[in-house]
């Protein structure tokens, strides 16, 4: 869907991006992972030509991206950006119409569209007219998403688009991310610098330093295979976070008890990964949740067991 | 004051339609040099906010032309422009192109740059960037720019009546010229009230929120140029011969009223500054002036006075005119004074003109040479005995007048002396002399009897 041939930028005498190569499979969340200067954002942006390659090919479906018009490709690629980027003197309406009127979409067209994301986003109904110095941080982010989604592109960049939101406001907007239907058909090339927001969002990481890729793969590949030093420091003081993040019911199945199942138990899918499976359980009122996998199998776990079955599965992951 | 009051209100509603006419030629001078001024300011302005590396050269230049006063900028644009309303135009433009300039680069730098780059990550061409995102977002600072130049316009538009281009400098000039402060206040309340309407118009429409903004600023533009049709329909002069008065000529019995009463003189006859009035005459822009007959000018650019056979103009000598207290606090003094009399003909004085006008000499040698000529000078005795105080105004031969005084007085007396030359007009020169600011300064017969 998208590639990268070994594609170079500097500017001046600094090498921000050396030669890199990645591939991003349709329907795939690939994050940009790294310090800043890393040459991630750099990365990100020469795939919408915001920023020109030295040398490299950039190739989205099969096209090589230099041999199109810059404007023309932008319109079909979404970009949501940390600083959100509203235009001030346009309401929300008119800003998430930008697109659609750079194509030339019939009003009613870009009117329906919008009532549909509003009501996705969560975003409320009489913010239409209003302009985005009147709406929250994290309802300006949402528009942002909007505005970003509402031609429906099938790739869509984000450079941090979380990074200028309060703790709360970011984790409940990561979330909706995560649940958006229209996000999963999308291939998403994403940019943090924030290790869990990657591993929480991201199908493959791709870790970068000093312009150069350091490793590309799974959250779980980083975790258990790093490559080399870097990667390993990289990730670490917050490991047990992360392997709660990576680690699913399904990956435990073997270690949970098999338990009676009792009715009035929160059900749960085995795709959920630990951290998610604790919070569940604390929010219940018999600290005990209901588990499905894929082969309709249930069943029934509290804290304990949880925590019981992680040390066995990490125990047999270290030997085997 | 109360009396003061009504004749200024009688004044005004005695020349309303003269009154009118002024009024609209300056609210249309300033719209039209602003509408030009913006043809030309906003796309540089944008210019150099893309090419950074030219605003300091464009933003300096526009900030030297600011500072080149503005009676010397007229005086520069008679020989390529003329008189009347082109350099008029031109040299207002000059003046209001650095707010506008400088305040469209710093609108349009000063947007947050993200959201430039959001305007281009959705893919809006550079021209779209511009007309939807950056002069949307910069037209506030703009605005306050197109503020600033009209406000200065509307004062430098009282300028443009030295150099015949009308408006309300047409009473202000006249009436410091002829010591009516009537007719300087039926000019300058005017003109104080439009700069002050204007400013406050315009701080309304930069403080618009976006919305109201938007539809405003469909109807700006149409207003500056209806605006500005005021000064193209007066100034379609159509006369062959065209006259050239100084203000105060225009207004003295031995002077425009006396040519029209006496000799019915009917003549297309436009207001204008001495200052650049007999370079107007040489550039052929004027056919007749109203010049003085002893200035070197005449000789310079070769113009023949004509003849005052029906006896309109007062035979004019050049005499000091002092106060009554200054010869009894310098006794010594007349008898220096009367020192001239009887010395200086017409002839002389041209001549004497003639050296510091076209021969650029400076007036001090000018004098010192007559003075040596006619064995009247002495060296200066250097003299600490309280300080004698002349006046002078602003043209040539006044000049070489003070300078001969002051250098008789130091040679003859122990008096030190100081010079104030450059006062601005008959007026200033005798208020001044009423208010004990000057001891005496060189004054003509004919005006020194109108003035008492």
């Amino acid at each position: 869907m998208i590639e990268l041939k070994s594609v170079s930028k500097s500017f001046g005498n600094t090498q921000a991006v050396d030669q890199i190569s990645f591939k991003v499979n349709e329907k795939e969340n690939l994050v940009l992972l790294g310090t800043s200067g890393c040459g991630k954002t750099t990365t990100l942006k020469m795939i919408n030509r915001l920023i020109e390659p030295d040398a490299g090919e950039i190739i989205i479906n099969g096209k090589d991206i230099t041999n199109q018009n810059p404007e023309i490709l932008r319109r079909g690629i979404g970009y949501v950006m940390q600083n959100i980027g509203l235009f001030p003197h346009y309401n929300i309406a008119e800003n998430i119409a930008v697109v659609p009127k750079l194509l030339k979409w019939d009003k009613e067209k870009t009117h329906q569209r919008i009532a549909e994301l509003i009501e996705k986003l969560h975003l409320p109904n009489n913010c239409l007219k209003m302009f985005p110095h009147e709406l929250s941080g994290g309802q300006q982010q949402r528009v942002g998403l909007a505005r970003a989604l509402v031609t429906d592109p099938a790739v869509l960049l984000m450079d941090e688009p979380f990074g200028a939101l309060d703790n709360v406001t970011r984790s409940s907007i990561q979330a909706e991310f995560k649940a958006l239907e229209e996000l999963k058909r999308k291939t998403i090339v994403m940019v943090t610098h924030d290790v869990q927001e990657a591993f929480e969002l991201a199908d493959r990481i791709c870790l970068m330093d000093k312009g150069e890729i350091i490793q590309i793969g799974t959250p779980k590949d980083l975790l258990y295979n790093p490559t080399n030093d870097f990667a390993r420091k990289f990730l670490d003081g917050q490991r047990l976070a992360l392997e709660f993040k990576v680690i699913t019911l399904q990956d435990l199945w073997g270690f949970l008890p098999a338990d009676q199942i009792s009715n009035g138990e929160k059900p749960l899918d085995a795709s959920s990964n630990i951290w998610n499976a604790m919070e569940n359980i604390r929010s219940t009122s018999n600290g005990r949740i209901r588990v499905s996998n894929t082969n309709k199998e249930q069943k029934s776990v509290d804290f304990q067991q949880l925590t019981q079955a992680f040390n066995q599965y990490k125990y047999n992951h270290h030997h085997e | 004051m109360n009396e003061q009051q009504q004749t200024l209100w009688g004044f005004m509603s005695e020349q309303s339609d003269k009154l009118l006419n002024q009024t609209l030629q300056h609210l249309g001078l300033t719209f039209i040099s602003l509408l030009f001024a913006i043809a030309i300011g906003l796309p540089l302005g944008i210019l150099i906010a893309r090419k950074r590396k030219l605003s300091t050269g464009i933003l300096g230049l526009a900030g030297i032309l600011q500072t080149v006063p503005s009676i010397a900028l007229l005086g520069f644009m008679i020989p390529v422009l003329g008189i009347g309303a082109k350099p008029a135009i031109v040299a207002l433009l000059i003046y209001a192109l650095l707010p506008i300039i400088r305040n469209t680069y710093t609108g349009i730098i000063g947007i947050d740059r993200h959201i430039i780059e959001s305007a281009r990550a959705l893919g809006m061409s550079k021209m779209q960037i511009l007309l939807k995102v950056e002069l949307p977002l910069a037209m506030p600072v703009i605005l306050a720019g197109i503020r600033t130049a009209t406000v200065i316009n509307v004062g430098v538009a009282t300028l443009a009546s030295y150099i015949a281009a009308g408006g309300l400098g047409e009473f202000i000039f006249g009436g410091i010229s002829l010591n009516n402060t009537n007719m300087i206040l039926a000019g300058a309340i005017p003109a104080a009230l439009l700069a002050v309407i204007l400013d406050f118009l315009l701080s309304i429409i930069q403080k618009m929120d976006f919305k109201k903004l938007r539809k405003v600023l469909y109807v700006f533009p149409v207003l500056i140029i209806v605006l500005s049709g005021f000064y193209i329909l007066p100034s379609a002069y159509s006369s062959r011969l065209t006259a050239g008065f100084t203000p105060e000529f225009m207004g003295r019995q031995d002077g425009d009223l006396g040519l029209k009463s006496e000799y019915g003189l009917k003549i297309h006859t436009i207001v204008i500054s001495d200052a650049v009035m007999y370079k107007a005459a040489y550039s052929k822009e004027l056919d007749v002036i109203s010049g003085y007959s002893t200035d070197g000018r005449l000789k310079a650019f070769d113009l023949k006075i004509l003849k005052d056979d029906k006896g309109i103009f007062p035979p004019y000598y050049a005499a000091p005119i002092v106060r009554e207290t200054s010869l009894e606090k310098f006794p010594e003094l007349e008898k220096v004074l009367n020192l001239l009399s009887g010395k200086i003909t017409d002839s002389i004085m041209t001549d004497l003109n003639y050296r510091t006008d076209y021969l650029h000499q400076a007036p001090e040698r000018v004098a010192k040479d007559f003075l040596v000529k006619n064995k009247l000078y002495k060296d200066s005795r250097n003299g600490q005995n309280g300080t004698v105080r002349i006046g002078s105004k602003i043209f040539g031969e006044q000049y070489i007048l003070a300078e001969m005084y002051s250098m008789l007085i130091k040679g003859n007396t122990d008096y030190n002396v100081s010079t104030k030359t450059g006062l601005g007009g008959t007026k200033i020169c005798f208020d001044a002399l009423v208010n004990d600011q000057i001891d005496f300064y060189p004054e003509y017969t004919g005006t020194g009897l109108l003035v008492l």
